[in-house]
């Protein structure tokens, strides 16, 4: 690989990780939503996550240029080669915990996307372009239902505050920054995460005031997901996600 | 006298209502319908929404070990299919004047029956193969025979849920020809999966028609247009084919190509079985309703919020 | 704890594509309307079968009572004259 190739094929990975991790979450979520309606709509966010997983996996195998197909890629890999940010790892919870990890995340992507849109790469603005959309709604899907659980009954009003919370910590490494966005980021292809930041915090601090929540203290940000250092959760995703690959190596299913 | 009056009106409308069903016309939800009618309706329907929804869980069972993209996608799709033709069906039953509260109830309560099929274990994934072509094959056989049934949202329910179930048992026996082109644990498992499934398939059309306690009924109204042994016949005939053509073997010693019917004949279905698993007794029945429950009640808080939020949002703006 | 709610019923109706009308495709379950967009988007429009949505609380809406079918609808029956074929078009004149 070349070194600009081997650059975008970090960055794809990273955001292939993102969606794949995330929509392996929201899947967990058949059969148990709150109600049936809902149990559709969090399977559309999956379903969404998945095929951009897939765009983004499929961009870093032809960047390896090794031949590997969309699935060595998302299968094949150890704990520390994947480079999700840890708060797509965490636990589904109860609805508001998953909420949420939705409302951060979804915010976050749209302000991402909008920007990636932009990028020199073609293959990248193309994909960001095309999740944007899905983004808008995800967005949506989650402030307005901060905001009914905020502002519902005094128990999911606490059960809210308390995912908000506890998920705080996770938002920080969002916008961390390495080698890869800093050289990637002076040829134009990747977005300056830095300066999503206010807009990030912005936005949630608006959903949340309407919501009647409040924004969470700024305590300590967990960070480990750029140098592939995950919770323990990403271990027994792992276990699941690659039983059959793992355990039938010379399978095709 | 007026209540022979009344019993004659009752009579001469029941005789019209039967008159204009057997006419092949559709009834609407606010024309006027026999209690027997709606009753068998709210059943047939309600137990059919049942099925699907617990269905996802065998299903959803795989979902997170899916061997890849592909593979996870398709199967999630299908479930949330699965979760709509639920929805689609609660709606029809909705329009008898029944709530989605009590069906639910009546669900988890066990009064309210669904498919003994979904009570069985989806043990490896050769499972997700044989249940999207052999439990969706022969769901599809019955589905597609309820298209013309007599009472309107039930029928544009089963057209919608027909259109779009056409991928699931072909994805299905996708998963079950590509196993049987693999390794040969592959086959196998393939194999495992249909001896499993195959039995419960055919158990999934109901008791023969001379068992089948409400089918007078169901097919003098029209809601029903096919007998559960014609329906069987038809999915076996089709399905023996397929199987043969990948390789699969049936596990019955008893089936053969019968030149003067022009069908298969197959062996004696384990009726004691079929009897056993409806009571409570299979392999998963007290784990699915457990498992709904649990979705349920853990649910209750979200959809009291949200009732509150509308609530609320009411009285800002009154 | 307050009795289950499976929260209030909507009627969803689906324009398949700009310049169709609206037509009924069944219901949803939501507590606002903007629940009952969102999730009927989910549920009726999976392949694309819609460009717009509309969602009717089911209490809004009336319906005609089948009783009245005929004092409804028979007199309609034999208003031929609303009708364009009961005109005669002398012979060799064309159609508009």
């Amino acid at each position: 690989m070349t070194d600009i190739n081997q650059l975008k094929y970090s960055y794809s990975l990273r955001l292939g990780d993102n969606a794949w991790i995330l929509s392996h979450r929201l899947a967990e979520w058949c059969s148990n939503g709150p109600i049936l309606e809902e149990d559709l709509a969090l399977t559309n966010l999956a379903l969404d996550l998945i095929g951009r997983a897939q765009g983004f996996y499929k961009y870093a195998a032809e960047l390896e240029g090794k031949g590997k197909s969309e699935d060595d890629i998302a299968y094949r890999r150890n704990e520390r080669q994947y480079f999700n940010n840890l708060i797509m790892e965490m636990p589904n919870g109860n609805f508001a915990d998953t909420i949420a990890r939705q409302l951060y995340v979804s915010v976050f992507e749209y302000y991402f996307f909008r920007e990636l849109k932009n990028s020199k790469d073609e293959t990248f603005a193309a994909l960001a372009a095309k999740t944007l959309k899905e983004v808008k709604y995800h967005m949506a899907h989650a402030a307005d239902w901060t905001i009914r659980l905020g502002d519902g009954t005094e128990e999911s009003h606490k059960k809210m505050q308390k995912a908000l919370n506890e998920l705080w910590m996770y938002t920080g490494e969002l916008f961390e920054m390495n080698d890869v966005d800093s050289e990637l980021m002076a040829q134009g292809v990747s977005v300056d995460l830095s300066m999503l930041k206010p807009k990030w915090e912005q936005h949630i601090i608006d959903v949340l005031k309407e919501a009647t929540l409040a924004q969470p203290e700024d305590i300590y940000m967990q960070t480990g997901s750029r140098q592939g250092i995950h919770t323990e959760h990403l271990g027994h995703i792992l276990g699941d996600m690659q039983y059959l690959q793992r355990a039938y190596p010379d399978a095709k299913w | 006298m007026n209540n022979e009056n009344t019993a004659l009106a009752q009579d001469e409308r029941l005789r019209s209502f039967e008159e204009y069903v057997g006419e092949g016309k559709a009834i609407e939800p606010r024309d006027w319908m026999p209690e027997g009618y709606r009753s068998h309706l709210i059943r047939q329907i309600s137990q059919h929404a049942h099925s699907e929804v617990i269905g996802m869980q065998p299903e959803g069972n795989w979902i997170t070990r899916a061997p890849s993209i592909r593979a996870k996608q398709i199967l999630l799709a299908k479930i949330q299919d699965e979760g709509g033709h639920g929805l689609y069906l609660y709606s029809a039953a909705e329009t008898l004047g029944i709530s989605r509260e009590e069906m639910l109830e009546q669900l988890q309560t066990g009064k309210a029956k669904y498919s003994n099929i979904f009570n069985y274990p989806s043990l490896t994934w050769a499972d997700i193969g044989a249940i999207g072509w052999l439990v969706d094959g022969a769901a599809i056989v019955n589905q597609v025979s309820l298209q013309r049934t007599s009472y309107g949202p039930y029928s544009r329910a089963m057209v919608r849920i027909c259109k779009e179930e056409s991928f699931h048992q072909r994805q299905g026996y996708e998963i079950m020809a590509n196993m049987m082109k693999g390794t040969p644990e592959q086959r196998e498992m393939a194999q495992d999966a249909m001896n499993r499934w195959w039995w419960p398939s055919l158990m999934m059309f109901g008791p023969h028609d001379g068992d089948s306690p409400h089918s007078a009924d169901a097919f003098r109204w029209k809601i029903k247009r096919h007998s559960n042994d014609e329906l069987r016949q038809k999915f076996i005939d089709k399905t023996v084919q397929q199987a043969e053509v990948i390789g699969l073997t049936i596990p019955d010693a008893d089936l053969k190509w019968n030149e003067e019917t022009g069908h298969y004949d197959h062996g004696e279905i384990n009726w004691d079985e079929f009897y056993r698993v409806i009571k409570g007794n299979g392999p998963l029945n007290k784990q699915r309703i457990a498992h709904h429950i649990k979705a349920h009640e853990e649910g209750a808080w979200v959809r009291e919020a949200a009732q509150a939020y509308k609530q609320k949002q009411a009285q800002k703006y009154n | 704890m307050a009795t289950d709610s499976q929260l209030d019923l909507w009627e969803v109706f689906i324009q398949g594509r700009n310049g169709s009308h609206h037509t009924h495709a069944g219901s949803v379950h939501a507590s606002d309307k903007k629940m009952a967009l969102q999730n009927a988007r989910d549920i009726y429009t999976r392949r694309g079968e819609g460009s717009s949505i509309w969602v009717v609380p089911a209490v809004a809406i009336s319906a005609s009572n089948p009783e009245d079918a005929e004092a409804f609808f028979d007199p309609a029956d034999d208003k031929v004259y609303r009708h364009p074929t009961f005109y005669q078009m002398p012979e060799g004149a064309k159609q508009i």
